[in-house]
């Protein structure tokens, strides 16, 4: 009952910040069933649901009125604080503070009919789906992983919508399906019960018969099973190739803009995540290859006017020098003196390109334009389309890259050095060496990205080399999982690409960032695609418990 | 002795040092460039220093909180630069309030202490909540998953106070009693970076007695200096990881309203560079050493004010200020080659890599 109440105030507070910065009213814009429900009063009723499945989820006892009855109090107790706020609003006027506070957004709480009557379906809505959530809670488990994976499918498909549709439309044959599932402005209600139907029927066979099929491949004789492998991968190469093609212009930007971030990403994993050097000033070498092949192609300054190819080597080259000068003075220092000191060189070099004082140089805040392309005989890379494969050709050359360091003698050392670096000296590891070639590896990685980077835009300019760029590769590693190269590429189309994927709603992507990378990190903090070993690491205390309470239990027994 | 110290030596301190003497010599030759070429008055001079001294004790008053909360749970507590901005963003609407009903210009030492108490109040509210949400479910956990969980509630403390309060900057009412000047002679001071100062000193001695004399800031001490032997002698860890929470909030509170009467404007994107730089002056000091925050504060401060008249002018670089977070970053890096723990150096029971 206490839970219940806590867990309602909480959902109640979250609902009305939700309000008040502004996000409901932003999102209402939006149907996700064209006329039944937007997206604001989706965001607002998955809030509701989820604080009245957690209600359910902590009720001690197992008696299902009981259940019930926390999870409808603690949702009505949502659409109180809520009502709260309206009534507040209509009495008080709230605008002179809280910007977003305007009749619109009391409007949208009260479905229009004004406060009295609204504070009445509010405080009904709450409670409703309060107790869904027990419901829910209550039904078999397949019921409700079926209902999560096809309402989540709804939801996303109205989210995504913009994006669906000029894809659909590329794909000709298929240009039906959206006449048939979207209106100009949310599902169809057709299209939306069909999608849930079909979506509910197909995972139902697969957690049906999935497992089924799993252990049918490990039962095959080791041969097909390798060629069923190689088939698989073949299948996944190719869909890599055409991707492109068949995504369209703006998500294969998407793509590209991913990909180098996966490129600074695993590079960055090879200082942070092998070697355990947090280095927060990472974007510094993505500048420095950025600027060097700028410098080098760019016939606005006239300095040199190679092609690409001929100065992708030099780019790297000088990445690698870079790494190793700005390695250098911090490899005394341990940490946090560590991470402040990269961070420095990173500020030091964005400071020092925007500068008038290198101007003539290397251009100031105006940067640098007119940087080519880069040409294959007469295939040119010009738009993302065709970046695609330069960044793709590029991130295979460095996972491959990665995945032999990892395993070689150095990567061990590397892995020494962060679980413990005077362990790791006094096993004879040259720690001078092996944290030099950790910044010197990672920096060239970066630069290479870097020049793609500038190659794609045809211009560089120093304010795209700030610190939250650090920031990000910092958090896609940690979010992927330390150390761990599958997960540098989820951690980057989680945390690049999904927020470029909504970028109609600018203003709350970095809300929305900010307040998924908190509750992501307490309930995963291995990663979302962790290396086997930290796993493990991360499991070990719980591991350790289950097997003394199985053991007390035995004893007791 | 020496004939040991030679033989420590290794290629890489010499490279360090030789980076390290560069920076120096640079440091010299344009001081010594400037100096002669007499550009810069006196007055000059001290305009400079006053102003970096106003800054630097911003910049120190910030500083403790990392420093305090770095040296209780071992994280750069990255949203200590939102706790920053949260208080004189709130505060700011109070500030209005009493400005256009006069009160300010009526009672303006009672306003300026209710202001400086609703930003202290709302920093606090906002470190503790922190505490309690992001960082105390992680304290087990491995020290780069707190440092993400920071980052994160960074951002989601900007944009929700973008969201609330809407993304322009919004101008603090001027108080009257602070515009002008003292003149002593020919040195003139603006009353308002002199009340900054002062209030920054007396903040400063305030919380270093309270951490050095009471008995709750000896508990603190002792937890910072081993927590499972404190918890052995009966010391509550969570209330003084709070506690320390309450201390830091609090003094990023008042420094944002000693920042908000310097630069007469709050914006929700305010705290990031002097959370940096206070950050930076933490390390500069000495991570955990509170006099070496303030000490790495103030130094910082008067660096990025005096250095790039200083170090640059001489060399003829043009538009040096432009330079002078630069020169803050390399003075950190020069001062971390010779010290790598700092001006006073770390005063951390057990050194962690």
């Amino acid at each position: 009952m206490k839970q219940s109440l806590k867990i309602g105030l909480i959902g109640g507070v979250v609902e009305i910040l939700l309000s008040l910065i502004g996000m409901v009213e932003a999102f209402s814009q939006r149907d996700i069933i064209a006329h039944v429900i937007s997206m604001g009063h989706t965001l607002l009723v998955i809030v509701a649901l989820f604080m009245g499945y957690l209600a359910a989820k902590r009720t001690p006892t197992a008696g299902s009125l009981k259940v019930l009855a926390n999870s409808f109090i603690s949702g009505l107790i949502v659409g109180g604080l809520v009502s709260l706020l309206v009534i507040v609003g209509s009495l008080i006027n709230l605008r002179k503070v809280f910007v977003n506070a305007m009749p619109v957004l009391y409007e949208l709480l009260t479905f229009k009919q004004g406060t009295q009557i609204g504070v009445f379906l509010l405080l009904g809505a709450g409670a409703l789906s309060g107790a869904l959530a027990g419901l829910f809670f209550l039904s078999p488990k397949i019921l409700r992983r079926v209902l999560i994976i096809s309402l989540g499918s709804i939801v996303s498909a109205g989210v995504l919508q913009d994006l669906l549709r000029p894809t659909f439309a590329l794909w000709g044959p298929l240009a039906i399906i959206n006449e048939w599932l979207f209106t100009a402005n949310g599902l169809t209600i057709q299209g939306a019960i069909g999608l849930f139907i079909l979506i509910a029927a197909f995972s139902l066979l697969w957690s049906r018969k999935g497992s089924a099929i799993q252990t049918g491949f490990r039962q095959l004789p080791p041969a097909p099973q390798r060629i069923l492998k190689m088939a698989s991968i073949l299948i996944l190469v190719f869909i890599l190739l055409i991707l492109p093609r068949v995504l369209g212009l703006f998500l294969s930007e998407v793509l590209t803009i991913v990909g180098l971030f996966v490129l600074l990403g695993l590079g960055l994993n090879i200082v942070v995540g092998y070697a355990g050097l947090l280095d927060l000033g990472y974007v510094a070498f993505f500048a420095i290859g950025s600027y060097t092949l700028a410098v080098l192609t760019s016939p606005e300054l006239g300095f040199f006017s190679l092609s690409f190819w001929e100065a992708l080597p030099l780019v790297i080259v000088m990445g690698v020098f870079s790494g190793v000068l700005l390695g250098t003075p911090v490899l005394k220092m341990r940490g946090d003196y560590l991470a402040i000191a990269t961070l420095g060189f990173g500020e030091i070099i964005r400071i020092l390109v925007l500068s008038d004082f290198l101007r003539p140089w290397l251009g100031g805040a105006q940067g640098i334009g007119k940087i080519p392309k880069a040409f294959i005989g007469g295939f040119e890379f010009a738009g993302p389309q065709q970046i695609y494969y330069l960044i793709l050709a590029g991130c295979l050359l460095v996972i491959f890259i990665s995945l032999r360091l990892r395993d070689s003698r150095l990567g061990r050392a590397w892995m020494a050095v962060r679980e413990d670096e005077d362990v790791a000296q006094a096993m004879g590891i040259n720690l001078v060496a092996t944290k030099l070639l950790a910044f010197a590896t990672g920096a060239g990685f970066s630069a290479l990205s870097g020049a793609i980077f500038a190659s794609k835009l045809g211009s560089v300019y120093p304010h795209s080399f700030n610190v939250m760029i650090s920031i990000n590769i910092v958090c896609v590693i940690i979010v992927g999982g330390m150390g761990s190269i599958p997960g540098v590429i989820v951690g980057a189309i989680a945390l690049v690409g999904l927020p470029e994927l909504l970028r109609e709603f600018a203003e709350y992507r970095l809300f929305v960032y900010g307040a998924a990378l908190v509750p992501m990190m307490l309930f995963r903090p291995e990663g979302l695609w962790p290396e086997a070993v930290h796993r493990r690491e991360f499991h070990e205390e719980e591991e350790k418990e289950a097997e003394s309470e199985s053991s007390l239990k035995l004893k007791s027994g | 002795m020496l004939k040991r110290w030679i033989e420590r030596i290794t290629p890489t301190d010499v490279v360090m040092w030789l980076i390290g003497g560069a920076i120096l010599m640079m440091i010299f030759w344009g001081s010594t460039a400037t100096l002669t070429a007499k550009t810069y008055t006196v007055h000059h001079w001290f305009d400079f220093i006053i102003f970096g001294l106003a800054q630097g004790s911003i910049y120190a008053l910030i500083a403790m909180g990392y420093t305090m909360v770095y040296g209780i749970l071992r994280m750069i507590n990255f949203a200590h630069s939102e706790v920053f901005m949260c208080g004189p963003y709130t505060a700011y609407f109070v500030a209005a309030a009493f400005y256009s009903s006069g009160f300010l210009d009526q009672y303006p030492i009672i306003s300026l202490i209710m202001i400086f108490l609703v930003s202290m109040a709302t920093s606090t509210l906002v470190a503790v909540l922190l505490e309690r949400i992001a960082y105390r479910p992680l304290r087990t956990a491995p020290r780069l998953i707190p440092l993400i969980t920071a980052i994160g509630a960074s951002f989601f403390l900007q944009y929700t106070f973008r969201g609330f309060y809407g993304s322009g900057f919004q101008a603090y009412p001027v108080v009257k009693i602070l515009e002008g000047e003292w003149a002593w002679g020919e040195f003139r001071i603006l009353k308002f970076q002199a009340v900054v100062i002062v209030a920054a000193a007396i903040l400063m001695a305030a919380l270093y007695s309270f951490v050095q004399r009471t008995r709750l800031g000896k508990a603190i001490r002792a937890v910072s200096e081993d927590k499972e032997t404190s918890a052995l002698m009966g010391i509550d860890i969570d209330r003084m990881i709070v506690t320390t929470f309450v201390i830091g909030g609090m003094s990023a509170g008042a420094a944002g309203i000693l920042y908000a009467l310097m630069f007469k404007q709050v914006h929700f994107f305010m705290g990031f560079i002097p959370g940096i730089k206070a950050f930076t002056s933490a390390v500069l000091g000495g991570i955990g050493n509170i006099p070496g925050a303030m000490l790495g504060g103030i130094f910082l401060g008067l660096v990025e004010s005096v250095g790039p008249s200083l170090f640059l002018d001489g060399l003829g670089i043009v538009a040096p200020y432009q330079l002078k977070d630069a020169i803050a970053f390399t003075m950190l890096v020069l001062v971390l080659i010779f010290r790598p723990t700092g001006i006073l150096g770390e005063r951390l029971a057990v050194k962690k890599a």
